[in-house]
């Protein structure tokens, strides 16, 4: 009987694919080049895909070197179900947004608003489109527009 | 900042507490003006809340950017059809430029 050996493949094709799932929020969904489209997250399933892929084969041509067709085989399914949800998520679930169809629109005025900013000063829009934005400066003009950007917070 | 040599202001609007705000601004060293909404009544007002949005289910603001004009008019705006995919600061000076 053969020496049974270990099946490096296999097993690290399954923590490459838990590697590709989490480093998504945890790392890449920081950058637009990486978050709008997570290639880097595509690619680390594209390895870990491989891996297993090789680590299977291996089962398959050589079973008593390499035993472990059943674990093998969790291993892949809990790896492509991992894909499967990070598809999910990257495809569908990030989608799910309201309708916004009462949002200004083009060439509307935009509803007045006022706000504590991070000083807990109330500040007004009103105020954010009359006040010179170099104060210090009094030969400066009222700015020319305001860039409103209203964005999911709890960072 | 770029878009102070346009003569634009931006704003930034979330349901953050202005210390949750603050504490961002000093990390990523942003100088612009952060505005806590935190019952998301001006989100609200806007048609902007994502109902359940939030870590812990709170109803939070979809990404959305608007230009305004001086007079307060909108001139431009972007709202997301992905919460992943946001106007990149490229697109957002463009559409400050074509304001001038």
């Amino acid at each position: 009987m053969r020496k049974q050996r270990w099946n490096g493949p296999v097993w690290l094709g399954f923590p490459f694919s838990l590697l590709a799932f989490m480093s998504y929020s945890l790392v890449f969904a920081r950058f637009p080049v990486t978050r709008n489209v997570p290639w880097v997250n595509f690619l680390l399933f594209g390895i870990s895909a491989a891996l297993l892929f090789l680590g299977f084969r291996r089962i398959l041509r050589d079973v008593q070197s390499f035993p472990g067709k059943t674990v093998g085989s969790i291993v892949i399914f809990l790896s492509a179900s991992i894909f499967c949800i990070f598809c999910y998520v990257i495809f569908h679930a990030t989608k799910q947004l309201p309708g916004s169809i009462g949002a200004p629109k083009i060439g509307q005025k935009a509803p007045q608003f006022a706000l504590r900013d991070t000083q807990e000063n109330s500040v007004s829009l009103a105020t954010l489109l009359s006040t010179p934005l170099d104060q210090s400066n009094p030969s400066q003009r009222d700015p020319k527009g305001v860039l409103l950007i209203f964005y999911r917070g709890y960072w | 900042m770029a878009f102070n040599g346009l003569g634009i202001r931006l704003v930034a609007i979330s349901v953050d507490a202005p210390e949750v705000s603050a504490e961002l601004c000093r990390k990523a060293g942003y100088s612009y003006a952060f505005l806590s909404d935190p019952n998301a009544e001006v989100i609200r007002r806007y048609d902007l809340v994502h109902p359940g949005g939030g870590v812990n289910g709170q109803d939070i603001a979809r990404p959305a950017e608007f230009l305004l004009d001086s007079s307060g008019v909108v001139r431009w705006v972007n709202l997301t059809e992905d919460f992943r995919v946001r106007a990149t600061p490229e697109e957002m000076f463009k559409a400050a430029k074509a304001l001038h």
